[in-house]
């Protein structure tokens, strides 16, 4: 797989960059930026060179040790600054699309920023290669999706509840996880994830027993109840950072493996367990729906709740072993998702847009039809990288999600019902 | 602790140029979201062209400001047209997500390292306002001061201030007229029930389509207020959160009220900055245990944010109307 480096740390959707502006001396009207790779490797003598709008050089510089370049112009304007390419270590090239010059506007007395993306030069994988790749990690990034979004998509059917604070509660299973892995006794990851499988099924008994079951009985509207879901999502992502701090941190355990190479695909155990006990749970639901009393219970309600209750089904309780369910779901699919990408406050919610572009586009309340679509959402989403930069790949699911509600507003596997 | 300084920093941020842009943001959803129903969570989309089409024309392509603003509010305006053909007809739920992926697609391409050539990607933009602030009445030197302790403007601010809160007036009095036009008895009878209001013969989607773009149009003033405010844009400073705090403003005041936005958005930075303001003076203050002090150091504005959240639940839970509202108004069990 190509990696592709930013000559800036730049963020996936939600978490805080650090853009610093390097500008060692303010006040000074030059041009200055960092030549970099990712956020740990930086350029030594790679030589640029500023030249007025006329054409004449004004300066040149070189990066230091830290990769850091200035240039002091001699007042407001506009400059080209061109790369050396050929003073780039071995191997490094400009990222495709870059070009070595730029034009870059300096104001008086402040330093402007000049971004030069550099990327390491194709390893020669061959385009299947890298195909294959990318479609088993949007497997993956689908079926952790998938397990997301089963809880939201049954709170829905059953509820009829929007849930915007559903990221949140993947976010609190990764996190919670980070913290019985790390700080409290430093367990292993493993059982770090069956405590948080139990903390998080409880914390959805709160919140349907504590919060959501006295608000449905004071019959409050939609809209009223998308704003709360919208307040507790912004309250418990606070609290998270509160806590946790806005650095991404990773997990302690399973860090580095050596991967098992199958044909084209090579795959860490690390990722195989996740498809496996995704695959494990996500059979697991199907079954139950389909063949307890208890799935049929469920199926009766999210139907209609009243004929439910008639017909003697405790709908309560239903509820409540739902939301037990899907939040369990939801923070054991955090757990994954922190050990595949590092863990922060912003996780969940940067999920959540995918969620409900899967459950959307397979067909709300549906749910064969939102795994279907959460595999699409997570295909497509790590596929596109082999064509645009991976810094893009979140605007692929969202845009097919729009797609998808001019085309099939009732989603691909939803039986179409006008709205308005 | 130094109260002065709690209320005067308060006090500042309720009549600043934060709460003039926030002010413009609610009233544009006040009738997307308070007039019609429409439950757009994509206001901020609204705000970020407005801000972008304004420094972009100036920084990139070096026209003047006066260009640069029609162009901000011309994109906003596109963005209506564009996101509301596909999804105006959707479930009032759908309408919500699909208008939060829009602003976020807008979002991300911005600030892409793709971008930088066009709107500096993940590096802000900066412009020179300096054709807006030729104009300043204000004396600003370095030492002009308008106001009392912590509640002081500059002159620049000064003038920015005065130039917002009179839009402010202006759109509100427009809105004002609007709405209690004929056209703006039609938006209501949408919001209350559409389907009624279509079997009289008015066109539904025509009238939803009419209140997304004026709103927007309005959202799109509120970011050229911040682009000439900071000289530029910031692609973090738009995320989604900048809605839901929209929407707190808007829901505090009031819904599809006159004044309520306003109202609202002042309330909303006072409350904010004053919290955030409390702690910071409660943190240096040497009777707090070590532990507790350390904890609130840097947390101010985390924990005044997540203050934000809990007031939208509370508010929903005790009073939807707001403080100026009329309860039966938001009743409606959005579609």
């Amino acid at each position: 797989m190509i990696l592709l480096g930013l000559a800036l740390g730049l963020s996936m959707m939600l978490a805080t960059p650090a853009l610093a502006q390097d500008n060692p001396d303010p006040g000074q009207t030059e041009l200055n930026g960092t030549i970099r790779f990712g956020f740990n490797q930086f350029f030594e003598g790679v030589v640029i060179t500023v030249a007025d709008s006329a054409g004449a050089e004004v300066g040149q510089a070189v990066t230091d040790a830290d990769g850091r370049w200035n240039v002091r112009v001699p007042g407001a304007g506009a400059y080209r600054v061109s790369i050396d390419t050929g003073t780039l270590p071995e191997g490094i090239r400009l990222r495709e699309g870059q070009e070595a010059v730029v034009d870059a506007v300096v104001d008086a007395g402040r330093g402007r920023a000049v971004v030069f993306a550099v990327g390491e030069a194709p390893k020669g994988t061959p385009f299947g290669e890298r195909a294959a790749q990318t479609v088993f990690n949007g497997f993956k990034f689908g079926l952790i999706i998938a397990m997301s979004a089963i809880g939201l998509s049954l709170i829905y059917g059953t509820t009829g509840l929007v849930n915007f604070a559903h990221g949140e509660l993947v976010t609190f299973g990764a996190v919670i996880a980070w913290y019985f892995n790390s700080s409290w006794g430093g367990l292993n990851l493993v059982a770090a994830a069956v405590l948080t499988v139990i903390v998080c099924g409880m914390l959805g008994a709160g919140l349907e027993s504590g919060l959501f079951r006295p608000l449905r009985a004071r019959r409050l509207g939609i809209f009223q109840l998308v704003v709360i879901t919208i307040g507790l999502s912004l309250l418990g992502r606070q609290l998270i950072q509160l806590f946790f701090g806005a650095e991404p941190l990773p997990y302690r355990d399973f860090q580095v493996q050596k991967r098992w190479e199958f044909g084209p695909w090579a795959v860490t155990p690390r990722e195989v367990t996740t498809i496996a006990v995704i695959l494990a749970a996500l059979v697991a639901v199907g079954l139950m729906l389909q063949k307890t009393r208890f799935g049929k219970a469920t199926r009766a309600v999210a139907d209609n709740a009243d004929l439910a209750a008639v017909s003697g089904i405790n709908v309560n309780r239903v509820v409540l072993i739902v939301w037990v369910m899907g939040a369990a779901l939801a923070g054991l699919g955090g757990v994954f998702q922190g050990l595949d990408a590092d863990i922060d406050p912003f996780l969940g919610f940067q999920l959540l847009l995918l969620i409900f572009a899967g459950v959307e586009l397979g067909g709300l309340g549906t749910a064969y039809g939102s795994l279907a679509g959460s595999l699409i959402i997570g295909m497509s989403t790590e596929v596109s990288t082999l064509w645009i930069s991976p810094e893009l790949k979140f605007v692929v699911p969202l845009a097919a999600l729009i797609l998808v509600l001019l085309l099939r507003p009732q989603g691909l596997f939803g039986i179409r019902a006008r709205v308005g | 602790m130094d109260f002065d300084i709690i209320f005067g920093n308060a006090a500042r941020a309720a009549l600043g140029p934060e709460a003039i842009i926030l002010a413009l943001a609610a009233i544009g959803l006040n009738i997307h979201f308070g007039y019609t129903g429409l439950l757009n969570f994509g206001q901020v989309g609204f705000i970020m062209l407005g801000a972008y089409g304004t420094s972009v024309t100036v920084a990139t392509f070096g026209w003047s400001l006066w260009a640069g603003i029609p162009i901000g509010l011309f994109l906003a305006l596109a963005l209506a047209v564009t996101l509301g053909i596909p999804t105006l007809r959707l479930h009032a739920v759908m309408f919500a997500i699909a208008t939060i992926a829009a602003a976020e697609i807008i979002r991300i391409l911005i600030g892409s390292t793709d971008a930088i050539g066009l709107t500096g990607g993940p590096l802000s933009v900066s412009f020179d306002a300096g054709a807006f602030f030729d104009l300043n009445p204000y004396a600003d030197g370095p030492q002009d001061r308008y106001g009392v302790g912590t509640f002081a403007f500059t002159g620049q601010q000064m003038w920015v201030i005065t130039v917002g809160w009179v839009l402010v007036a202006l759109v509100s009095l427009f809105v004002f007229l609007i709405v209690r036009s004929p056209w703006g008895r039609v938006l209501k009878s949408i919001r209350e029930d559409q389907d009624a209001a279509r079997s009289l013969g008015k066109n539904v989607f025509w009238y939803k389509m009419q209140a997304l773009m004026i709103g927007g149009v309005i959202g799109g003033m509120a970011g050229v207020i911040d682009a000439i405010k900071t000289s530029g844009a910031d692609p973090n400073g738009f995320r989604p959160q900048v809605t839901f705090y929209t929407y707190t403003a808007l829901l505090l005041g009031g819904a599809a009220t006159y004044l309520g936005p306003v109202l609202g958005a002042i309330l909303f930075w006072f409350l904010r900055e004053w919290i955030e303001s409390f702690l910071r003076q409660l943190s240096a203050e040497a009777w707090l245990p070590n532990a507790v002090a350390d904890f609130l150091e840097g947390s101010e504005g985390i924990i005044s944010v997540a203050m934000v959240g809990l007031a939208l639940v509370l508010l929903m839970l005790f009073r939807p109307q707001g403080i100026t509202g009329n309860r039966t108004e938001m009743q409606l069990d959005a579609r």
